[in-house]
Parts: structure tokens; sequence; C-alpha cells
């Protein structure tokens, strides 16, 4: 017998590991333990994304599956943690290592919100995406919002907070909205030190319904943050995103989105800034994202930033599939990077597959140094170079930045941005 | 007053400015008339602190600092002012932001109060006006979709606002019709006083007719070749560059 060593090895040792976990306390796990019980076989015979993955070639899993996380119990968020949550109008829900805190939570007006226990909904697939199997198999609260017809429920604030003690979380939300019903989520992942958060989102969005999706992950230096999204759009309704990734060791979102139905629509901006990490090395952020046009006349709008410092790595993976039927698509999808350090690394892959024969499908990607022409045309006029830098950078995210309507989200954004380019310089 | 001795500076180990020394008195506008590549914009540049530039020597002194030892901005804080020939496109910078960032740095370094919001957004207003400028030009982004007369136009803003001690003007009037010619003439003479010199680059004399200049000095192969009143501005319209630029240089 042979001592396992290798990536693949330490993957497999880190799902058993889970699995050993699930088996240990699945008769205390809330919500329906057939789902889970089927997700436990999955993460079995399958374990953990590696690095043989075409979706997972420019993201290894290693660090995550070399790390030990313990299940989370109940915590408390110090004040530190809590002055952390930006000043936002609107219901908050907010989880402590994944769990559901009443105490800090407010209480919705004209719309339904259910927690205490992981809300599956039905159109993540456990069977497709192994991290979205183990959040099945683990997950043990989040919340179910159910906005009824022609409802606007506001602005609702889903506030993750990690407390870094080495624990693993998996929280499931699930968000319905009913036909002509909108709801913001302002979707905040905040934390200190190390942890696993591994959150699975899904969006039931029917006709002529709009979701405004801002999230904001500013996890712990040692946090990894695992996340998944699935946005089903129904006919003429829109899941409109934004996504801004500061903190976390190791970070993917992924994002999957269905058109659904005729005239839907759905905007997934990100801007990822990364930087050097506490522990030799730099940080790693993923955003990748699948956006299925399954109806005609269809229209996905993706402007991903990247602005990397140090020995950072950005990753952008963009997929857009045009489905026969769906004639007359707009696809647009553009990733930018600013690299700030010649050792900082962008890797994008973008990817088109259409099927119908009248579509408008563009893609484009750059990746370059700030201007030195801009640079010297502001410090003529007297910006001292590190806000003249500053001011670059923040123009270059603008085009993501900018179109965010909710003006208390959008400040911040924009304050935790300021936040990261001081600790940065 | 500034005055410059010996300047000399390189790109790529070809030398263009080959010794250039000039005296610009305080509340003088001097004008700089030469051939393409005779060294105009670089001297602009050096001056204003542009990275790149090798074998720099010789010195540049403006009411006593020292230049060639200031970063651009330093340079700017004590009123060196840049009107660049090609005005650079700022995307997603707003014109009034950057505006009031770089008159608000400025007035910090030199231990001033800064303007607030109102105060600076009715100076530049009313600067706006008087260059016959849109309110619009100062919501949109610094350059972007701008004419080539409205980026002069914007430069001559920022000048107005910035109130420069030295201004260097590179070929501001390329790409002017007579009409803007004259707005941007009138903005420079505005600010015409006993604590404002200007240096004045041009390829023609057209400009000089609404900046009249107190002297004015030919530039070819990186020196100084022939100083003079304004009217040597015209007799270099009237016979050409080849009759005044030695053929050795």
């Amino acid at each position: 017998m042979s001592i396992p060593s290798g990536p693949l090895a330490a993957l497999k040792a880190a799902a058993e590991s889970f699995v050993a976990d699930y088996h240990a306390r699945k008769t205390t796990l809330p919500g329906d333990s057939r789902i889970r019980a089927e997700a436990a076989a999955l993460v079995a015979a399958q374990g953990l994304p590696g690095p043989r993955e075409e979706a997972w070639r420019y993201t290894a899993l290693r660090p995550f599956a070399e790390a030990q996380f313990q299940p989370a119990r109940r915590a408390e968020p110090s004040a530190a943690l809590l002055a952390r949550l930006p000043a936002i109008a609107g219901t908050r829900l907010v989880f402590v290592d994944g769990r559901f805190h009443s105490e800090l939570s407010g209480v919705p007006r004209g719309y339904r919100v259910t927690t205490g226990g992981p809300a599956f909904g039905t159109i993540a697939r456990p069977a497709d995406e192994k991290l979205v199997a183990l959040n099945t198999m683990l997950a043990e609260d989040g919340a179910a919002i159910h906005v009824p017809a022609n409802t606007d429920a506001g602005t609702v604030i889903l506030a993750s907070l990690g407390t870094g003690q080495s624990v693993g979380f998996h929280p499931r939300h699930h968000i319905v909205l009913e036909a002509g019903a909108t709801l913001t989520l302002i979707d905040l992942a905040i934390g200190d030190g190390e942890y696993l958060n591994n959150p699975v989102l899904t969006f039931e969005i029917a006709e002529g319904a709009t979701v405004t999706h801002l999230r904001l992950q500013d996890e712990g230096a040692g946090a990894f943050h695992l996340s998944t999204v699935y946005a089903e759009v129904g006919r003429a309704g829109t899941y409109d995103s934004f996504a801004l990734t500061l903190g976390a060791r190791l970070a993917r979102m992924e994002v999957h989105a269905r058109l659904a139905g005729e005239k839907a629509a759905a905007h997934l901006n990100a801007a990822q800034l990364l930087g050097d990490t506490p522990f030799g090395g730099g940080q790693h952020a993923d955003f990748t994202t699948v956006v299925r046009h399954d109806a005609p006349n269809t229209a996905s709008r993706q402007t991903v930033k990247n602005v990397l410092t140090g020995r950072s790595r950005g990753v952008f993976q963009g997929k857009i599939e045009v489905a026969r039927i769906a004639q007359k698509t707009d696809g647009y999808q553009m990733n930018q990077a600013l690299l700030l350090s010649p050792h900082a690394e962008m890797d994008s892959k973008p990817q088109l597959e259409i099927y119908a024969d009248d579509v408008k499908c563009s893609h484009g990607a750059t990746v370059g140094a700030l201007d030195a022409d801009q640079l010297f045309y502001l410090r003529t006029r007297g910006v001292p170079e590190a806000e003249a830098r500053a001011i670059l950078v923040r123009a270059f995210l603008s085009e993501a930045l900018d179109p965010i309507a909710h003006e208390e989200a959008r400040a911040a954004m924009e304050a935790a941005i300021s936040a990261w380019w001081e600790r940065r310089t | 007053m500034l005055e410059i001795k010996g300047l000399k500076a390189g790109i790529d180990g070809k030398m263009i400015l080959n010794g250039i020394d000039l005296v610009i008195p305080q509340g003088e506008i001097h004008a700089i008339m030469g051939p393409n590549g005779s060294g105009k914009s670089t001297l602009a540049y050096a001056l204003s602190g542009r990275e790149g530039y090798d074998d720099i020597e010789g010195t540049a002194t403006f009411a006593g600092h020292d230049l060639l030892a200031m970063e651009p901005e330093e340079r700017a804080a004590v009123g060196v002012f840049l009107a660049f020939q090609y005005p650079v496109e700022l995307p997603g910078v707003n014109n009034a932001n950057f505006l009031r960032t770089a008159l608000n740095a400025q007035r910090r370094a030199r231990g001033e109060a800064e303007l607030d919001a109102v105060q600076f957004l009715k100076l530049a207003r009313t600067e706006a006006k008087r260059l016959a400028m849109p309110d619009d030009m100062l919501k949109r982004n610094v350059n972007v979709g701008f004419s080539g007369g409205e980026k002069k136009r914007n430069e001559v803003l920022q000048m107005a606002v910035l109130r420069p001690k030295l201004a260097i003007l590179d070929e501001t009037d390329s790409g002017l019709d007579i009409d803007a010619l004259k707005i941007v003439a009138d903005g420079v003479n505005a600010l015409r006083g006993p604590d404002f010199s200007a240096l004045v680059i041009t390829h023609y004399q057209r400009l000089l007719d609404h900046i009249v200049p107190d002297r004015v000095h030919i530039l070819a192969a990186g020196r100084i070749v022939k100083s003079g009143g304004p009217e040597l501005a015209h007799a270099l319209e009237a016979r050409g560059y080849a009759s005044m630029v030695p053929e050795a240089a």
C-alpha cells in the first residue's frame, strides 16, 4: 500500500473527511435527508473538483484541501466584525459562521423569509457541480425568500459573518420572485481569519420579475470563499448582478444564469481586486460564469474587471451558450485586467457555444498596466503619484461600478475599494 | 523668473536638446518657434518632469526652485503648468472631479485651504463660461469624446482654474479654427500680469498675433539659434525657417 501524496490525494482525503463528518452528524442535520444522502453519495463517488477538470484548470483547490475545517458552532461576531457591515437601509438577514442570527436580523414585511434549515430549492445541480454536492450534503441553514407577485420587497441585506474559528459552513439560500416582483439583495460575505464559506444561492425569477444581486466578498485573509449561484430567469425577467471580490485567500464565484423565457436578461458584472496574502504568495480569485440563452430575444452582459497587485492571480471563465431556439440573442462579455505588479497573473477564458444562426455575441479581453501618459497628465496637474494611481484604478473599475443604481450599495462598494487600496499602498 | 542653463536631454540614446539657455523674466511671455523635430515638445516635457528622458544635463530654476530635481506634481504646486499638445483622455474620470482634485492637491501642497464642492463649481463654471465652453464639459469624462478644439479649450480651462505662475503651452494652437484660437488666446491674455509668465511653443506666427510675446526664440536642432522681439515671428513667417536656421546646426 502506498502512502497518498500530491494534489489528487489531498483532494481525496479532504472529500473523505467531509463525508465522514456528514455520516457522524447526518441524523441531526435539518431538512430533506434524502436530498442530502444523494449529495453525500455524489461527494463520496466524485470527490472535490480537481486540476484535470476543464472548469477547474486555472483554480487549484489544493490549499483548501490541505486545510482542516471543523463543523461550525453557534458563534457571536466581535464588535469589530459587526462594524464592518455597511450601513444600508433594508431588512437584514445575518448569518454568523453560516447560522442564522435572529437578534442581529430584522423582520421582513410583505414577503416571506424562512430560516433554520437549508433552503434547497429545485434548480441547483449537485450532480454537475461538486461543490454544490458538498454544500447540499452539509448545509445547515439558509434563507428561503419568497416575494409574491407584483410585490416590491425593497432591499434585503443577506450578510454572512465569518468569525474565523477554522470552521466550515455551507449556507443554502433560495429566493423566489413571483411574476412582476422586485428585490434588491445585498449579499455580503465578511469575516476574519481562516474558515470555509461554501454558499449556494438559487434564484427563481418569474415573468417580469427583477432581482438586483449586489455582492461584496471581503472574507478573512485566510478564508476560502467558494460560492455558486443559479439564476433561472423567466420571460422579460432580469437577473442584474454585480460582485466585488476583495477578500479570502482562495475564492471562486461561479454563476449559472439561464435565460429561460423570451426577453429575459442577465447582467453579470464583477470586479476582483487582489494582492498578497499574509501567508506568502498572493490571493487567487476566480469568477466563472455560464450564461445559457434558452429563449429568443434574450440578452446577457458581462463586464469583469480585475486589479491585480503583488503575486495575486485572477481568473475569469465566461461561457455563453446559445440554444438553437434562442434567435436574436444578444450576448456581450468583456474581461479586463490591470496588472500593477510584474508577478501578478490573469487567466481569461471566454467560451461561446452558439447553436442559433441569428445572434449577436461578442467577447473581448485586455490585460495591461496603468497608462504612463495618463499618470503623467494627472501629476502635471498637481495630483501626487499615489493619488493619481488610485484615481486611474477607480476609473478602470467605473464601467462595472457605475451601473449600480442602488446608491447606498454603490457607496459601500466604493468605500470597500478605497479601504482595500489604502491597505495595499 | 525661469532660468534655463545648458539644458540637454536625450531619448533612447539620441540627443534632442543640445544646450538650451533661456531666461524668462517674471511677468513676460516668450514664444519658442521651430521646425518639426527641433526639440520644442521635449523642452516642454523636460520642464514639466516627464519620465523617459536620459542624459539630462544643465539646470532649470523657477522662482528659486530647482525644477529638474522635483516630481511633476511638485512642479505643479510651485506654479508650473503644461498645456499639452495632445491632451490625454481619462475615461472614467469626471472632468469637474479631476479639476477639483488637482486644484485641492496643489492648495494642500502649498498649505492653503481646500475648496469645497460648491466653491469649486462656482469658480469652474465662471471660467468655463469665459471660455465659451458648454457647462456639460465639466460633467463629461476628461477629454473623452472631445473634439480637438474642445480638448485645447479644456487645457486652457484647467489653466484658468489652477492659476499657474508659469504656463508652458505646447502647440496649443494646433487643430484650432480661428474662433477657438481667439478664445484660447483671450484665456491666456486674461492671466497676463506681473505674476504670470508663459512659454508659448508654436509652429506658426498666427497664435502670436493674439498672444503677443515679449520675446521670440527660434529653436533648431535642440538649441536656440536666434532671439528677438515679436517682429522675429513675422520675419520667420515671411522667409521661412531655412533662412534662420544655420545649415550646420
